[in-house]
């Protein structure tokens, strides 16, 4: 399973990046690859206020249906439109299908590095 | 206590997801994932391990009168070499299992149990035997179910053309797979062509490999029951423990083609006569955006009219469908009803069901 070192890892399987006070969330490669095809995604719209811990989004394959949590607090700067008619590009490849952009992000969950994160999958 | 059907070892070497099943462990999917072994057996042909589901032999000088008293359909003209489907109901008309009856002799039927229900089924039968002689062979029996468009084409490479049952509902005994004895019926549950294929449990596997190789080129992929749940969903066939359970009668299922109400008796005949269907199973398209799922609750305005019990999204029709439950007045296609999911209200339709229909 792939899980590249320069990016963060939550315990809940989201990944992010951090880039000039921007923060991009997804969802992980062992995430997609425990939820199987994807089907839909409900992401929230611009401007949402998102919150550490809380659901902002939710992700349905074909099995079921998984919430998405924010790793961060901050308002929703961006939202990835593209997956509302292609869900499956999160199974193709996880790391380029981000869900949103984060700005004014004021909390932080505790995040994993990706040995750390690897190492949580593993007892999963 | 987690079951093992005799092919969990072969599920392993195909890469499976394996997942606890009403007491198996199945598989889920395999490599290629639900969506595209949905597709190959619309399109191609896929291989579904079977032998979960349970084997009960009736036998003996009343094995007819125990069956027809069991089951709902009428059992009298079936004949030996045919195949029939039909449910085991309770005292109270609701549906204990549904199942087929193979007529293997004059006096010998078999019939395959669900494999949540298959010891409260003997259990049931055993204790209801009305003379008849009931045994559960299910541990020695292995069996797969080979379905699609090219099913045929890839059997007929295994074995001889007297071994292939002809017609729908038909089955062959005596059938021989590269040296394996076995049964081939023309049955299946996901609206293709396609046949089921009985064996002993030690032989199960190795036939699991003859009918793999044999399909290699017309693409053959072996199915979870995640696709399984997909397909026969498309094809509007109801699942025993979601769609079908013993406070529902076959009446509310709208199984009546299976339920012969012109028998003398059979157990459950007085109560669902009673009771009706005040509540009809029907199928849903969604129209609202998302996937309604089993167990959501269904309303017009305030009122609450029925609810789900399947749903997901369907690969080859790309839409999310369901079926359920609702009031008879609401039963019509296009009555638009919604769905509360997690606290959001969608919109579904009911349909016509199948959904899918195969076109020939």
């Amino acid at each position: 399973m792939n899980h590249p070192s320069e990016l963060k890892y939550t315990t809940s399987h989201e990944w992010i990046k951090e880039e000039n006070g921007i923060v991009t969330v997804g969802i992980t490669d062992f995430a997609q690859d425990s939820l199987g095809d994807i089907v839909f995604v409900n992401l929230p719209e611009e401007g949402d206020d998102v919150e550490v811990g809380e659901s902002f989004a939710d992700v349905e394959s074909v099995k079921a249906v998984s919430d998405i949590f924010s790793p961060v607090t901050g308002k929703v700067a961006e939202v990835n439109e593209e997956l509302a008619d292609a869900p499956e590009k999160i199974n193709e490849d996880p790391y380029a299908a981000w869900l949103i952009k984060v700005s004014d992000v004021t909390a932080y969950e505790e995040l994993l590095s990706a040995e750390e994160y690897e190492k949580a999958c593993e007892e999963e | 206590m987690e079951r093992k059907t005799p092919l969990y070892e072969t599920h392993l070497k195909y890469g499976a997801k394996m997942f606890d099943f009403g007491g198996f462990i199945m598989p889920v999917q395999y490599k290629a994932g639900i969506k595209a072994e949905h597709m190959a057996v619309r399109q191609a042909c896929g291989l579904f391990d079977v032998s979960h589901y349970g084997e009960v032999i009736i036998s003996g000088p009343k094995a007819l009168e125990a069956i027809n008293m069991l089951l709902t359909n009428d059992y009298t003209s079936l004949k030996v070499g045919s195949a029939r489907y039909g449910m085991l109901c309770n005292d109270k008309g609701g549906i204990k299992d549904d199942m087929i009856t193979f007529r293997l002799a004059e006096d010998k039927y078999m019939i395959t149990v669900n494999s949540e229900t298959q010891i409260t089924d003997v259990e049931w039968m055993k204790s209801h035997s009305f003379g008849a002689e009931v045994t559960d062979i299910s541990a020695e029996v292995g069996s797969v179910s080979l379905q699609g468009p090219l099913a045929e084409k890839v059997i007929g490479k295994v074995t001889d053309a007297e071994g292939i049952p002809a017609k729908y509902y038909t089955f062959k005994q005596n059938s021989d797979i590269k040296g394996i004895k076995c049964m081939i019926s023309r049955t299946g549950y996901t609206g293709e062509k396609g046949f089921e294929i009985y064996t002993s449990a030690d032989e199960i596997a190795n036939l699991w490999e003859i009918i793999m190789e044999a399909g290699k080129e017309e693409g053959i992929l072996p199915i979870g029951l995640g696709a399984k749940d997909t397909l026969r969903l498309e094809a509007g066939m109801p699942l025993y423990g979601n769609d079908l359970n013993e406070e529902i009668n076959p009446l509310e299922a709208d199984l009546g083609f299976a339920v012969k109400l012109n028998k003398p008796d059979f157990i459950g005949k007085k109560a669902m006569e009673e009771k009706g269907a005040p509540y009809k199973r029907v199928g849903f398209t969604v129209k609202g955006r998302g996937i309604v799922r089993e167990d959501e609750d269904l309303y017009v305005g305030d009122e609450k009219v029925g609810f789900t019990t399947s749903g997901t999204y369907c690969a080859y029709l790309k839409q999310p469908l369901a079926m359920g439950y609702v009031r008879k007045e609401y039963t019509a296609p296009g009555t638009v009803l919604e769905a509360d999911v997690r606290g959001r209200r969608v919109e579904i339709e009911v349909a016509q069901l199948p959904f899918y229909k195969r076109a020939d």
